[in-house]
């Protein structure tokens, strides 16, 4: 039998570069050179096409190739007719092929690359990656070869999988070539990455599931069948984790919102403030927990740990003391008129915001959780309760029952509340109804610092903290009656609850909007909120 | 609530024949001729190095206020005469503005940098042809249209629910802050085909005639002119008919108004709906004047500014929201380029000294001091 020597040659050299590429680490640096055709196809015309020659050439590597594609992805590939070329830094054109300086023809255009087009390149300049030392670049490079896993990536993937030894790399590698698995060409090929996804039970393979179900790409019966089963399996799996996740991220809502809005119960409910500038005592709040903390960084380090009992009252006293300085110098002059008091505490949020810009600056300050509210309670595969939510939710708990014990308990409490109900014979009987009323409102304004200390522990610290919290809070006073705090907590609940819930529906924004409509609906059919104040007034 | 506004609001007792006085015409040609030969003529006759040219910048920055006049004078309609604050008024020009975008952004054709038939955020979204509720933005009639109705179909809908449960004052202001705001939201979205938080911009042509060019610039700011001046008269006439002084009643005493056999529904309905076709209308004058379309425009803070336009001009007077815009809007451009830092304190300190010493605003205040050099003189 003759041997078909050039046949025969052709295999030892792609073993022994295969054989090459293993001790290397990287893959096949075949001896095959980018041509100008190809470079140039890789750079014009329709989408589909360029991806197709991408794939060809990126199983045979050219040193050229990577400089190219880093290129367009930086935007800087122009092409002619029947070239491409590569403008640099300095914006001397070379061809992208040789590497030598070129004369760039007046008719080149620039080579522009949509989302798809872009993660199909940074797929290719990730495989590179995958074999450094370095983790960080690996797991950069695993997470842009997931996103656009396909069949023709296996061997790669398969590549790394042998030589990775870190678990969490591995999983994100299995996820990556189950994925490739589950668009390959052959039908078992498709059935093993639907059953690699039901024994994983992961949110992230149910989405996987329910993307190749509904795109209609499945055509085979028996594939679809087993994507099925395993879509059922996963969901069941997932689904209790999720409804007690659901509950939990909602009530955890609730009690941020419920922070945000006892302090709106007192201003608005009580004294019928509108304070628009209550989100911006938050934020003074925040801001005085984050300056607390550079104090303890600085000068008590080995408590660093234990700053937030500092923190919570400092944040208080600045947000209360800048409720008195408000209620003395502008709201006192407003009470029975809120339209007007909206514009003006709008005003003063302004100023605020501005204040706090100039002095810490217009980025967001970075306020580091203590280290005992880091890290959570794993409960189930798809369940973590986080330290620092669960702290949030007894936080506001506390500073409800001291609320409700002031206003019910002290004296203070008594005046506040016989000032609300009748101010002139309030005023009759010794009250010094001014003092009250800065009192109260400083008060309401403490309680923002203390929910602004709060949103410290989970979200960014910068002037705008308040915005964001500012209509969603006056939704929980307006829904839940004026004037009363055990409706505020019903209704911060509720509107935290049924969020999430209509979250895990809709979409975040569209959950939003849906809120509103039930806010709007609600108030349709009670008008003055969930516990209407039993008064006289035929005007709310 | 509304006891204690009226006193700070002047009643329009006296009722003239015709909408304006013979001082009132004169005022009003005057400035008509400003506005169609004047500034044209100083634009673009005059050489540039004379001192009475009216620079390009100048120009655009006064058509870009008197659409935000115009925004003034709707917020004054709903807010000064009726008593209703609305925060949403942002939300109503944006819309226009969004739906003279979607326009201007087809007139892009394939001009855009991807070349393609459709506009490039799609492109970039990988989509193949526009959405369906693009359908209408290849005809300039339509489209058109959809400036005036679509603001107007929301806010009837809107108005007529919060109306019908009686949600007023502080409650009417809320609930429509709420609104813009999950309208900011959507639009935010890449996927709601708005262009995502870049908006639109980048226009080319309107009309197929290039929207850069001095004559169509011209135009622009002749129609926005003529807009302005035409809704300062209807809103002249409205507040002076049946129509307008029940408003002005509704505003100063609902429960009085429902006792004497009224139902202010049609009448709050009437008058929101109008007010948001007006912004609407602003914002698709604004959009091919300024270039550029994004959700901010309806942020709560867009909706709460054209309330202090009306405010620091005076409530309840017609020439004062105009005024108002004016003066804030310049006094904005000037801190602006001068003092950066300092444009929201002086902001917020407006906002403060407007509401505590000045609540009938600065037409309020000259009134004021004319009536008492008289009685000085007398």
């Amino acid at each position: 039998m003759p041997v078909n020597t050039r046949s025969w040659r052709s295999t030892l050299g792609l073993a022994a570069a295969s054989a090459l590429a293993l001790s290397l680490g990287a893959w096949s640096p075949a001896a095959h050179a980018l041509t100008p055709q190809e470079a140039h196809a890789l750079a014009a015309g329709d989408n589909d096409a360029r991806i197709l020659t991408l794939k060809k050439l990126s199983t045979a590597r050219d040193p050229a190739l990577t400089p190219f594609l880093k290129a367009m992805l930086d935007d800087a590939v122009k092409v002619t007719s029947d070239r491409a070329y590569i403008v640099q830094d300095d914006g001397q054109a070379v061809d992208a092929v040789t590497g030598q300086p070129a004369a760039l023809p007046d008719d080149a255009e620039d080579v522009v690359n949509n989302n798809r087009m872009s993660s199909e390149i940074e797929a290719v300049l990730a495989a590179a990656n995958l074999a450094s030392p370095d983790r960080d670049l690996r797991a950069e490079a695993i997470a842009a070869l997931a996103n656009a896993a396909d069949e023709s990536r296996l061997p790669v993937i398969d590549q790394a999988l042998a030589n990775e030894s870190d678990k969490g790399l591995r999983k994100q590698l299995q996820m990556a070539r189950t994925k490739a698995l589950l668009s390959a060409s052959t039908p078992a090929r498709r059935i093993e990455a639907a059953e690699a996804l039901a024994a994983d039970a992961s949110p992230e393979s149910r989405g996987l599931l329910m993307e190749r179900l509904n795109s209609g790409e499945e055509a085979d019966a028996q594939v679809q069948a087993a994507l099925k089963a395993a879509l059922s399996k996963v969901t069941s799996k997932l689904e209790w984790g999720e409804h007690a996740g659901v509950v939990f991220t909602g009530i955890s809502l609730g009690s941020i919102l419920l922070l945000a809005a006892l302090g709106l119960a007192i201003t608005y409910g009580l004294m019928g403030v509108i304070n628009m500038a209550h989100g911006e005592l938050m934020m003074i709040g925040a801001y005085a927990t984050f300056v607390i903390q550079n104090l303890f960084r600085q000068y008590l380090p080995e408590l660093f740990d234990w700053y937030l009992l500092l923190a919570v009252p400092a944040s208080f006293l600045a947000a209360a003391l800048m409720g008195a300085i408000l209620e003395r110098s502008v709201f006192r002059f407003l009470y029975g008129r809120p339209l007007e008091t909206l514009l003006a505490s709008w005003g003063i949020s302004l100023v605020l915001m501005q204040l706090v810009r100039t002095v810490f600056g217009a980025q967001n300050v970075q306020v580091e959780n203590p280290n005992w509210m880091s890290g959570g309670f794993e409960i189930l595969s798809n369940l973590t309760l986080p330290y620092n939510r669960l702290a949030i939710i007894v936080f506001a708990a506390l500073v409800l029952v001291g609320m409700t014990l002031l206003i019910a308990k002290t004296r203070l409490g008594l005046f506040v509340r016989s000032v609300t109900q009748n101010r002139p014979m309030a005023s009759c009987m010794g009250v010094n109804t001014a003092r009250v009323d800065t009192m109260a409102f400083s008060l309401g304004a403490g309680i923002a610092g203390l929910a602004g200390c709060a949103l410290s522990q989970i979200g960014n610290v910068g002037p705008d903290l308040g915005q964001s919290y500012i209509v969603d809070s006056f939704m929980v006073v307006v829904l839940g009656g004026v004037g009363q705090i055990a409706g505020t907590v019903y209704a911060a609940l509720g509107l935290g609850l049924v969020n999430k819930f209509l979250e895990g529906w809709t979409g975040a924004v569209l959950a939003k909007i849906l809120v509103l409509v039930i806010v709007v609906i609600f108030i349709q059919k009670r008008p003055q909120g969930l516990f209407a104040m039993r008064g006289r007034s035929a005007e709310a | 609530m509304s006891a204690v506004m009226t006193s700070s609001l002047p009643s329009g007792v006296a009722v003239p024949r015709s909408a304006l006085g013979p001082k009132g015409w004169t005022a009003l040609m005057a400035a008509v001729i400003t506005v169609v030969i004047l500034a044209p003529v100083l634009n673009l006759l005059v050489p540039t190095d004379s001192v009475f040219h009216l620079s390009d910048y100048t120009l655009s920055l006064i058509g870009k206020i008197m659409c935000y006049a115009i925004c003034a004078l709707a917020m004054d309609l709903i807010w000064g005469y009726t008593g209703i604050l609305s925060l949403g008024h942002g939300l109503f020009f944006a819309l226009g503005g969004y739906a003279m975008g979607m326009y201007l952004m087809r007139q892009i054709g394939r001009d855009g940098s991807y070349g393609a038939d459709i506009p490039d955020f799609m492109v970039f979204l990988d989509w193949k042809e526009v959405p369906w509720h693009w359908t209408l933005s290849d005809f300039f009639i339509g489209q058109m249209a959809l400036v005036v109705l679509v603001p107007g179909l929301i806010a009837f809908v809107f108005g007529y629910f919060a109306f019908r449960s009686r949600i007023k004052g502080v409650y009417f202001s809320i609930i429509t802050q709420a609104m813009t705001y999950a309208a900011m939201l959507l639009f935010f979205r890449n996927e709601t085909g708005f262009g995502g938080n870049n908006g639109f911009t980048d226009f080319k042509r309107i009309l197929d005639i290039p929207i850069a060019q001095p004559s169509t610039r011209m135009v622009l700011f002749v129609l926005t002119g003529l807009t302005l001046i035409g809704f300062f008269l209807m809103a002249r006439w409205l507040v002076n008919t049946k129509f307008g002084r029940v408003l002005q009643a509704i505003r100063d005493a609902e429960n009085r108004v429902m006792f004497c056999g009224y139902n202010p529904l049609a009448y709050k309905l009437g008058i929101w709906t109008l007010s948001a076709v007006m912004c609407g209308i602003a914002g698709a004058l604004y959009v091919p004047q300024v270039g550029i379309i994004n959700p901010s425009e309806m942020s709560a803070a867009a909706g709460i500014e054209m309330a202090i336009w009306t405010a620091v001009g005076g409530r309840a007077t017609l020439i004062g929201p105009i005024i108002g815009a004016f003066f804030v809007n310049g006094a904005k451009s000037w801190f602006t380029v001068a003092f950066p830092e300092f444009w929201l304190y002086f902001l917020g300190a407006l906002f403060i000294a407007v509401t505590l010493f000045l609540p009938d605003g600065i037409v309020g205040g000259v009134k004021k001091l004319l009536n008492k050099k008289t009685e000085v003189k007398a």
